[in-house]
């Protein structure tokens, strides 16, 4: 599989995908201290984010958020990229300050679940 | 800027400001001549929000007039207000960076009392959602709803991305809303304000059949929309300056006398208050006179916090209300409010206050309130208990 995006950060990075069609907050919606995903009734609640190709539709929330991916990233807690359908500020201001990979106007409905995915500039290859 | 020969906080800024303008398809970049920075509160910035700030002042150094966003506490009184060590020497760490950066210490949500009074026309990048909605509306300022590390962004670069309600075509009503109860007081547009964001949601209200709206008024307006929608301008026809009729087929909506009923009962809760608080957003000078007014003959019976801008205490200390005030047992909280204070720590459980915005996210953090107007505030915190 080969799909082609948008660059929000350039970067390289390669990790197994963690996929949700849930848009995701990072204010509340993702401990900091863990990397857990600890939202209420969120499909990906009690997943660890560390490492991975983080792929769902879009932001949502505070936009304290951006600083709770820095946080994870000072961690060494944070995503190994970051894929959306549609990035928005918080996860684009994230992804630039805290330098995590990220790549948007990506169908993510083609990612499979827990595939091994190689992000490279605008490209991901699984 | 972006290749990083003026150093790194302005090549972090600039990457932010391409992006976003990428994002939301902005043709360029404008100048713009006033910020107002967000994310102040160590409350919501945690350490991560510290190490980020002290990074970027290392090389970073505000490029336009710039204000800050209230903090987590009194930056003066913080021991009087019952504030834990810990949290206020994280606090004095935030203001620190900010200060080091060549922001004005101000910490208000209402820059525009403070000296932060853009003009008509001009392109600004605000973060605080009642100040955007304020400036946008009542001044004819343009502004998206920016985050604290966007603001920042656009303060460091003295630029923001062209897009959105920098543009004629985004500031044209959405709604229409015909208004027909008798709003008496800034806290009857309150209660207006919450119920129809959540109508109008991310869109342009136009207010028709209001004949008058003062500074409080429209403070109050503006905080209530942007809490209970995204709402980032309003029209109110024949008071605002870029008022016109919308465009025919604008959907429409009426606003009667048992709507306000409905919308001021909705942000009441049960519950006798054990706290009262005012000012948010932050008490004008007009509002100072009227409390110390109602204090001139009472005595403070619960915790009551009166919150307002240091600017604006210093016009109230020299007209003599602030002796008033403090004589009658009541708090000034500069600096703060009871909205980003970690007042839900205290020990308070019901809150009595004449904002809607602090109403919704006073619930959010597990407090019950009780919704009243300004001089039903002071008389609560005043009743012999």
């Amino acid at each position: 599989m080969r799909l082609k995006g948008r660059v929000i950060y350039e970067g390289e990075a390669e990790g197994d995908a963690l996929v949700t069609s849930q848009p995701i907050s990072f204010y509340g919606g993702v401990d900091p201290g863990s990397g857990e995903i600890v939202e209420r009734g969120h499909e990906l609640r009690g997943e660890c984010v560390k490492g991975r190709v983080l792929v769902f539709p879009y932001g949502k929330g505070s936009t304290v958020g951006s600083y709770i991916l820095y946080r994870l990233r000072k961690g060494g807690l944070a995503p190994a990229a970051i894929i959306n359908e549609r990035c928005e500020t918080i996860v684009a201001v994230g992804a630039i300050i805290s330098e995590i990979p990220c790549v948007d106007m990506v169908d993510i409905t083609k990612i499979g679940r827990d595939t091994r995915l190689r992000v490279s500039g605008s490209t991901l290859v699984s | 800027m972006l290749a990083g020969k003026q150093g790194h906080a302005t090549k972090k800024s600039m990457e932010i400001l391409v992006a976003l303008g990428e994002i939301y398809g902005a043709k360029r970049l404008v100048p713009v001549s006033s910020v107002q920075v967000s994310g102040v509160s160590y409350k919501n910035l945690g350490d991560a929000g510290i190490e980020f700030l002290s990074e970027l002042a290392e090389d970073g150094r505000a490029r336009v007039k710039t204000t800050l966003n209230p903090a987590g506490m009194d930056l003066e009184n913080w021991r009087l207000q019952g504030i834990d060590p810990g949290f206020a020497s994280k606090q004095l760490e935030v203001i620190d960076a900010y200060r080091r950066l060549g922001l004005e210490i101000s910490c208000t949500c209402t820059p525009y009392l403070a000296g932060n009074e853009p003009g008509f026309g001009e392109h600004i990048a605000w973060g605080e959602s009642s100040a955007v909605v304020y400036a946008n509306s009542v001044l004819g300022a343009r502004t998206n709803r920016e985050g604290g590390p966007s603001a920042l962004a656009a303060s460091l670069t003295g630029r923001t991305p062209l897009y959105g309600y920098h543009l004629d075509a985004n500031r044209v009503a959405t709604l229409t809303v015909d208004v027909s109860a008798e709003l008496a007081t800034p806290e009857d547009f309150a209660a207006m304000g919450y119920s129809v964001g959540k109508v109008v949601k991310n869109g342009v209200p136009y207010f028709r059949g209001i004949r008058q709206a003062g500074l409080e008024e429209s403070k109050e307006l503006s905080a209530a929309l942007a809490s209970s929608g995204g709402v980032a301008m309003y029209h109110m026809e024949g008071v605002t300056p870029e008022a016109k009729s919308p465009p025919s087929g604008t959907e429409a909506i009426s606003f009667g006398r048992r709507d306000l009923a409905e919308a001021t009962a909705g942000l009441n809760d049960e519950g006798d208050p054990d706290f009262v608080s005012v000012g948010c957003p932050h008490c004008s000078l007009k509002e100072l006179a009227t409390i110390a007014g109602l204090l001139r003959s009472r005595k403070v019976t619960r915790e009551f916090w009166i919150c307002c801008s240091r600017e604006v205490k210093r016009q109230s200390d020299e007209k003599g209300y602030s002796k008033v005030i403090e004589g009658s047992g009541a708090k000034f909280a500069c600096d703060t409010c009871m909205v980003v204070a970690p007042i839900e720590g205290m020990g308070f459980h019901v809150v009595a206050t004449n904002s809607a915005k602090a109403c919704h996210y006073l619930r959010n953090s597990g407090l019950r309130v009780r919704f009243l107007t300004l001089e039903r505030c002071v008389m609560e915190a005043t009743r012999p208990r």
